[in-house]
């Protein structure tokens, strides 16, 4: 019995990582219908610059948040101003070819730069540590605050989105860019901000996916596609609804390997697929006022 | 010298791709002028409205705004010049409550008369609903929230484009009845209408457009229902 009550546990805690892949995902989509098909790509491209960063300076794992965060963010805003605004129009399938182009574009960077070898971030004593829940149920410390800050990271994103001016102009753009230009929002300085926002939570989970698993450049897609499941299961443009996605996809995959090791994603799979059916707008679609 | 006008159109073009819309249409408006610009449908008035506010782009030269071009500003850039556009159809923010697309409107912080406790005033009905989605507003009160969403950047010049479309004929006297106020701030108002004879009893001066061209201007309280029969219907 206990053994279930960990997986189910270990799928919760998981599921923080997976909501991190899909808030960025979710957040772009809703400000300015472009869905990133490199979002995975650049999750590893994060692990990779804290990689990087922890290598040449030796600050510790958990550290490097203060360098990979801004500099993700300020990828993400030279990335739209100077790429991806062009792409944007009447047309979605411009900006699904370019953010193909420049998935192929990062793993093959990345195998040139560091190989096809799998790397993993050290993080020291803390990735083994674990507390006592009950008897015979414990909690890895690591995947613990990988969900605490899962939660922080989309309780801020909900409070920048719903309190702020900053959110405000999110919302107004995604509603009707060209009055939002009326008002004097420039469209392409707030897709700008926003595709910071999202790769600024892509560096976020990218660190946090390294210290947990090993990873190499090709491993985006798959997390591409976890993210993609999450927001689905969660519904669309409802952050909250997001985290419960990727609490049932992270469930789904623990359980399932508990049944059988080869069952872990295709579990997660089958839950997705479930729900898709059952529910096509997600579990918790995005109320309009 | 008299003072430059506030807005100066000069042999103003514009196109649809192959289609042309406007063949030189000039054009002055003073501060704190009110100006009526009827034609029928398809005349370039809503297209006119689109080139001074920037969402459709013209040579520079051809629009100036307190005697500097603007023909070639992005609309974002054209607001913080203190020109602002209530689109036709109200087009308010879904997502947003009433106060935050004023909000939004005054966003850019211009200096000016009109605040949430002012455009309150001005409409009681909205302060009444701040804090409801927009889309539940009715149409008028819908159409006053677009009014003051734009007076909330504190123009100069106030672009209205078709505000009685849709709206009870005593609901649209209701809008029209706080159109003073708004030109008691000294802000010039350019009111684009179908309903030509609510356009002459608020403007100041008309202009008739015809398949792109104007076709009569002169004093509101000067035209005869002749003049503006011919030129609106080009017979």
């Amino acid at each position: 019995m206990t053994e279930w009550i960990n997986a189910v546990l270990q799928g919760v805690l998981l599921g923080g990582l997976y909501a991190l892949f899909a808030a960025g995902l979710s957040l772009i989509f809703g400000v300015m219908r472009l869905v990133n098909i490199a979002h995975g790509d650049l999750i590893v491209l994060a692990a990779f610059i804290a990689l990087a960063v922890i290598d040449v300076t030796g600050i510790p794992a958990l550290a490097s948040f203060v360098v990979v965060v801004p500099a993700m963010a300020i990828l993400g805003y030279a990335l739209q101003r100077a790429v991806l605004n062009r792409t944007l129009g009447p047309d979605i399938l411009p900006p699904l070819l370019v953010t193909f182009g420049l998935s192929v574009i990062i793993q093959n960077g990345l195998l040139e730069l560091f190989t096809a070898d799998s790397r993993r971030i050290n993080a020291g004593a803390i990735e083994v540590a674990s507390f006592p829940l009950a008897a015979g149920v414990n909690i890895g410390v690591l995947p613990a605050i990988t969900f605490i800050i899962a939660v922080a990271v989309i309780g801020g994103l909900q409070l920048l989105f719903y309190r702020t001016a900053l959110g405000r102009a999110f919302r107004a753009t995604s509603d009707d860019r060209e009055v939002a230009q009326l008002m004097g929002l420039d469209n392409r300085h707030i897709y700008g901000l926003a595709m910071a926002l999202s790769l600024a939570v892509v560096a976020v989970a990218g660190i946090l996916l390294a210290v947990r698993t090993n990873f190499d450049p090709a491993a985006g897609p798959a997390r591409l596609i976890f993210g993609f499941e999450a927001v689905i299961i969660g519904g669309l443009g409802n952050l909250w609804g997001t985290l419960i996605g990727g609490i049932i996809l992270g469930v789904a995959q623990t359980v399932g390997a508990r049944i059988d090791p080869g069952w872990q994603l295709l579990a997660g799979h089958f839950a997705f697929v479930t729900v898709l059916v059952l529910r096509p707008n997600g579990l918790f679609p995005r109320m309009t006022g | 010298m008299p003072d430059p006008a506030l807005l100066e159109i000069r042999d103003l073009e514009a196109h649809y791709g192959d289609f042309q819309a406007l063949f030189g249409v000039s054009m002055e408006v003073a501060a704190g002028e009110v100006i009526a610009v009827i034609g029928a449908n398809g005349a370039g008035k809503s297209t006119l409205l689109k080139n001074i506010a920037g969402l459709m782009i013209s040579p520079p030269g051809m629009i100036a705004f307190d005697g500097l071009p603007i023909g070639d500003a992005p609309a974002h850039e054209i607001v913080a010049k203190g020109i602002a556009l209530v689109p036709e159809g109200r087009r308010l923010f879904a997502s947003l409550s009433v106060e935050e697309n004023l909000r939004i409107g005054g966003q850019l912080n211009r200096a000016g008369p009109w605040n949430l406790t002012r455009i309150y005033q001005l409409f009681p009905v909205l302060a009444e609903r701040r804090n409801v989605a927009s889309m539940s507003l009715s149409g008028g009160e819908q159409q006053m929230a677009a009014i003051a969403r734009s007076l909330m950047a504190n123009p100069r010049l106030l672009l209205c484009d078709e505000i009685s479309l849709g709206l009870a004929p005593i609901v649209v006297h209701n809008i029209y009845a706080q159109l003073p106020q708004i030109v008691a701030e000294g802000t010039a108002v350019i009111i684009v209408e179908q309903d030509i004879i609510r356009a002459l009893q608020a403007a100041d001066r008309v202009y008739c457009l015809q398949e792109g061209r104007v076709a009569l201007e002169g004093m509101a309280g000067e035209l005869t229902r002749e003049a503006i029969s011919a030129a609106y219907f080009g017979v």
